[in-house]
């Protein structure tokens, strides 16, 4: 669209230009469509201005009013703001308000996060800003609260930043459905939806607008930034065949550091995050300050670091994800991607924190750690630089979502079921809604929505006999729902602290006491997910906030550890990577393993890799999967590659496991990488019919008998269970005081429902959140068609080149069901063995 | 009231200072007098027990009790089950608090009762307290889980040992009720006495153990056991677990605590260094 610079008031004008500068030509747009009324998605690359383009249209709306009014101008709420992180919404206000400031506009800004203090909430409510800056979790409180349609009915404008990180999550649910709330109280609001590049724009669109409105061209696309310089580290060092830590190319991830003014150093998990850190520091004779930055670190911990780097103290931070989005912290010149980057519109969000100027290339260094992640750090290479990128599937809204928000609007004011069902439909997650299953959700919030026996006297939210509109039964029951707001369920974690010796030092003349003085907790390290903690063994080493460290053991909820002198820590640490690799870069490795032409860049030893595998075995077409079987050991193994990743594999490992146990190879474990999946056996397995051994049909009962047993499923289901209000993760402080023991574990809950009524909704979503996720149902269902007639097979003598990393890759998974029992078994053949 | 006076030598026998209403009956065995434990000592011997089949038999008090892996104890000398904590109505307890939990697990509870009392055909069947999760259990159950219940009852000697829960008395179901009760040498009471004489079997902490090995751990109902003393699991379906390495545990069981763990189809004795704490 052609915009003429007059579409910015004098003000506005002078101010940019004062400032040496232009308005963008997106920047503008967004203006014009806003007087227009439009809605708008902005895709722009970071550095674009996306924030100025998203709040500027707001700022010259407001500026004559602010005029106008003055300070005795109604409370009227004009723009809302959402952002997924807290620390975001934070530093947008800030950053806001020097403009707001150097152009007098006298726009009142405040924030409302979980950390605004209650005085300040209540204000607010009375009050509204004319800009409020939010989470999607505040925006549920808000919409369950007595006044909220008052509060919203002025609104013009809502900005939903990072908007492609919020769309496809179950946050991304109850932002929609609250959205479609706003529609109803503020029928013309506008909707801008800022974004980084993504594969699918038209669907993010639809997200953002709903349904209902037919909008036309909502997409407006800044001028995509200089190209990013991408390397992929190529060293002499040998690739090791399996791992993760690229501890080979160390010494040149150290080099590249030391030429860089900041370097931001990426890895996928917390482990790799340690052990890297660990790995640099070794090696750091300069003494450059290099930092470590992740999600388990004491919250004082990061903002230390973070404000070091803002300071420009340091030259390097190891990271995770916890740096993926939004804040800058500072003037990062080089990113660094430990192991595969697993999918590109990571990679690109990544390579997007070097260098916040659109002018200048991005400076990009991938760091291999095994034979296939070379295959699949250049295939990333060249997708990113194509500009190709990997979609996210649209999610389906989740039923327990529904839930919650269902109970939000009865908190607000009173709603007709029918006019619910529309507005909940007309959002892009629940379009395809059926209204019998809306009515199931209404019931699992009223009474549990059970079907044998029913909690008819103890309603949650109750039907008005003259209007027949639905809402919270009491106070009590809303104010429950209030305290359990939101999708985010952490897992559990534990503090980590060291242990010390309780009491003071004995003094000199003061006799020692015999026993020596009970160990008590120190100070706190940061905090560690429960789950990792209970797989240790009091006395096991482990690496944590960059040191080593030994478990004493757990009390209440602390871990108590003390610094060990090991130079290794007993546990190893992968504990997989959190993503798997996207379907759209597994496509692309499968096409680079095939085409000889594109073997030229890798590095040699990679190419002679290949080359032997297709002598010893064959490497598959594109289309084709390859399963390979051989003798080893006393074992017999089978090995297939459909690097589909590693959420996928471990399903059909299951499930292969299964039908292998069935046809009588009595099959003793499995290994699941990002690439391939080995199973291996008692019996030779060159024999097994492969067309019906890969039968999609093992996804119908061998799918369910399997998820009956699932750890997986029953954790599925907790998750389900506390969005959805079933279990309340926050108790009023009355019903807190009951010990421990009285209260119950979803499993148990899981296990009930599972025997009587196995069909329930939240049993449902369960298993809809379980195919989505955590077993990728739908990426194995689409392999299982797509090797339909395409699988290659080769009985070999002995182990393949392929075959090999698999073979080394950690992370191996006993058979399900019987591991939990010899876990007991074993404690209690000590006791047998002692007796004996 | 309806509670006969028991066929065999060992009988339902209430302690003259608690109640007073029953008289003695004679017993077994002698109640045996409680062995001074040296303090301090710290090589700690691992506590009589036998594992016999899917099960585990103990020594307890001079009489020997076996722990079923379905979590009730078997006294095979009095013909007597033992279960504790059933927690019935557990769920609408919760419901009428706005926690929707599903309206099942009285039935399941009593179900997997049932099928414990078909099995062993006990003479005596004890619920060791917390029968109902809270006093207005008994009126909440359904017309088909009152029936079951009180079938059930009907089918043996039926006491509630439901201790000082105010409200929470289900006797007009059927059954006595006693707050402590003498079964030969064992005392059974709902909460552990601090100062307990040997041979006591209490409920109330809903003990738990997590056992780790193989890179990851397995948390399970458990009986906790010293040889002097046992704490019985919760039998209910809601009820959740205390780790038996919780403080709670420390004064009872001052040398540390052997767990009876509930496997899938069996009992499995895991020693005290086997269990790690937490949740």
């Amino acid at each position: 669209m052609d915009t003429p610079t007059s579409a910015l008031p004098p003000r506005f004008e002078a101010w940019f230009a004062g400032r040496g500068w232009r308005a963008r030509p997106h920047q503008l747009e967004l203006v014009s469509r806003a007087q227009a009324g439009l809605s708008t998605l902005l895709i722009a690359p970071t550095g674009a201005g996306k924030t100025l383009a998203g709040f500027m249209p707001s700022l010259i709306e407001l500026a004559p009013l602010v005029d106008e009014g003055g300070l005795k101008r109604p409370h009227k709420l004009h723009t809302l703001y959402i952002s997924p992180l807290k620390a975001l919404t934070t530093d947008v206000a800030r950053n806001l308000e020097t403009p707001v400031r150097e152009m007098q506009l006298g726009v009142r800004l405040e924030t409302r996060t979980g950390d605004t203090p209650p005085h300040k909430r209540q204000r607010q409510r009375a009050y509204p800003p004319d800009m409020l800056l939010t989470t999607p979790e505040q925006l549920c409180l808000l919409i369950a609260s007595e006044h909220a349609r008052v509060f919203f009915e002025d609104l013009q404008a809502v900005v939903i930043d990072e908007i492609h990180a919020i769309a496809p999550t179950k946050r991304g649910d109850l932002l929609a459905l609250a959205l479609a709330r706003l529609r109803r109280w503020a029928p013309s609001h506008r909707r801008v939806g800022l974004s980084a590049t993504v594969a699918d724009e038209d669907a993010l669109a639809r997200w953002l607008i709903g349904t209902e409105r037919e909008e036309q061209d909502v997409i407006v696309r800044a001028p995509p930034g200089a190209k990013p310089v991408i390397d992929v580290l190529d060293s002499d060092a040998r690739i090791p065949w399996a791992g993760h830590l690229a501890r080979h190319l160390m010494p040149d991830v150290y080099a590249a550091i030391k030429c860089a003014k900041l370097a931001l150093v990426f890895v996928n998990t917390r482990a790799q995050a340690e052990l890297t850190f660990q790995e640099l520091w070794s090696l750091n004779d300069d003494l450059l300050p290099i930092a470590l930055h992740h999600g388990s670190l004491d919250v004082q911990q990061r903002r230390k670091v973070e404000a070091a780097m803002a300071r420009g103290d340091l030259r390097a931070v190891v990271c995770t994800s916890t740096l993926d989005l939004g804040i800058d912290w500072g003037d990062v010149d080089l990113v660094i991607q430990i192991g595969a980057p697993k999918g590109c519109a990571r990679l690109v969000q990544r390579i997007g924190r070097a260098n916040h100027r659109l002018d200048e290339p991005s400076q990009a260094l991938l760091a291999p750690s095994n034979r296939f992640e070379v295959l699949e750090c250049r295939a990333a290479q060249e997708a990113v630089l194509e500009g190709a990128l990997d979609g996210a599937d649209a999610r389906v809204g989740g039923l327990d979502c529904l839930a919650q928000h269902i109970m939000g609007c009865a908190c607000g004011e009173p709603f007709d079921a029918g006019e619910l069902y529309e507005e909940v439909t007309s959002t892009f997650p629940y379009a395809e809604l059926s209204r019998a299953q809306f009515d199931r959700v209404i019931d699992l919030v009223a009474t549990g929505g059970y079907a044998l026996r029913s909690y008819d006297r103890y309603k949650r939210i109750v039907q008005d006999l003259n209007t027949g509109r639905w809402r919270a039964r009491n106070a009590a029951v809303a104010q429950a729902h209030r305290m359990n707001v939101g999708a985010i369920i952490e897992s559990e974690m534990l503090d980590v602290r060291l242990a010390v010796r309780a009491g003071v030092r004995a003094r000199p003349g003061v006799a020692k006491g015999d026993a020596p003085l009970p160990l008590v907790a120190g100070q706190r390290l940061g905090q560690i997910e429960q789950y990792f903690i209970e797989g240790l063994t009091p006395g096991d080493t482990f690496l944590f906030a960059g040191q080593i460290l030994k478990l004493l053991g757990v009390r209440e909820t602390d871990a108590l550890v003390v610094r060990a002198s090991d130079d290794n820590p007993s546990i190893p640490s992968y504990a997989g990577g959190k993503f798997p690799l996207s379907t759209f870069l597994a496509d692309r490795v499968r096409q680079l393993i095939h085409d000889p032409k594109r073997h030229k860049k890798l590095p040699q030893q990679v190419r002679d890799w290949i080359k032997v595998q297709k002598r010893r075995s064959v490497v598959p077409a594109p289309h084709e999967m390859l399963v390979e079987t051989f003798p080893r050991g006393a074992k017999h193994y089978l090995v297939c590659y459909p690097f589909e990743g590693r959420l996928a594999h471990q399903t059909l490992g299951m499930l292969l496991s299964r039908r292998l146990e069935r046809t009588g190879k009595k099959p003793l474990g499995f290994l699941a990488s990002e690439y391939a999946v080995a199973v291996w056996a008692l019996e030779p397995m060159g024999d097994v019919d492969l067309a019906g051994l890969f039968d999609e049909d093992m996804l119908g009962d061998d799918l369910e008998s399997w998820l009956a047993e699932s750890t997986l499923m029953k954790s599925m289901f907790g998750k389900c269970a506390m969005i959805a209000g079933m279990i309340q993760r926050n108790a009023p402080a009355a019903a807190r005081k009951t010990s421990r023991q009285v209260t119950f574990s979803s499993d148990l809950i899981f296990d009930v429902l599972k025997q009587y009524e196995p069909d329930h909704v939240l049993m449902q979503a369960a298993f809809a959140d379980a195919g989505e996720g955590y077993l990728d149902l739908k990426r194995l269902g689409a392999l299982l068609r797509r090797i339909k007639g395409n699988i290659v097979h080769r009985d070999l003598d002995h182990v393949s080149p392929f075959a090999a990393p698999v073979m080394l890759e950690v992370g191996r998974v006993p058979i399900q069901g019987a591991a939990e029992e010899a876990i007991l078994e074993d404690a209690a053949s000590l006791i047998a063995e002692a007796m004996s | 009231m309806k509670c006969s006076i028991p066929r065999t030598p060992i009988s339902l026998s209430s302690h003259p200072d608690e109640s007073g209403a029953l008289t003695l009956m004679p017993l077994l065995s002698q109640k045996p007098k409680r062995a001074p434990r040296p303090r301090g000592v710290t090589a700690r011997a691992l506590p009589p027990l036998a594992i016999v089949g899917a099960n585990v038999e103990a020594r307890l008090g001079g009489v020997t009790v076996t722990a079923l892996p379905q979590g009730a104890l078997w006294v095979g000398e009095a013909k007597a089950l033992i279960v504790s904590d059933l927690h019935l109505e557990k769920g609408s307890s919760y419901a009428l608090r706005g926690q929707m939990l599903p309206p099942y697990d009285t039935h399941a509870t009593l179900m997997r009762l049932a099928s414990l009392i078909d099995a062993h055909a006990p003479e005596i069947v004890v619920s060791l307290g917390d029968s109902f999760h809270d006093g207005q259990g008994p009126a909440r159950l359904d017309a088909r889980d009152r029936d079951l219940l009180q079938s059930l009852i009907a089918r043996c000697d039926w006491v509630w040992v439901e201790g000082n829960h105010d409200g929470r008395s289900p006797e007009a179901l059927g059954g006595a009720v006693r707050d402590v009760l003498h079964l030969g040498a064992l005392v059974l009471r709902h909460e552990p006495t601090e100062r307990a004489t040997a041979g006591e079997i209490a409920g109330h902490l809903h003990p738990c153990a997590r056992v780790s090995g193989r890179g990851r751990s397995v948390r399970r109902r458990c009986f906790a056991f010293d040889g002097e003393r046992l704490v019985m699991p919760a039998f209910g379906a809601f009820t959740g677990g205390l780790n038996v390495r919780d403080k709670a545990f420390a004064p009872l069981f001052p040398d540390g605590v052997t767990a009876l763990v509930l496997g899938k189809e069996r009992v499995l004795p895991a020693p005290y260094e086997r269990l790690l704490g937490g949740g």
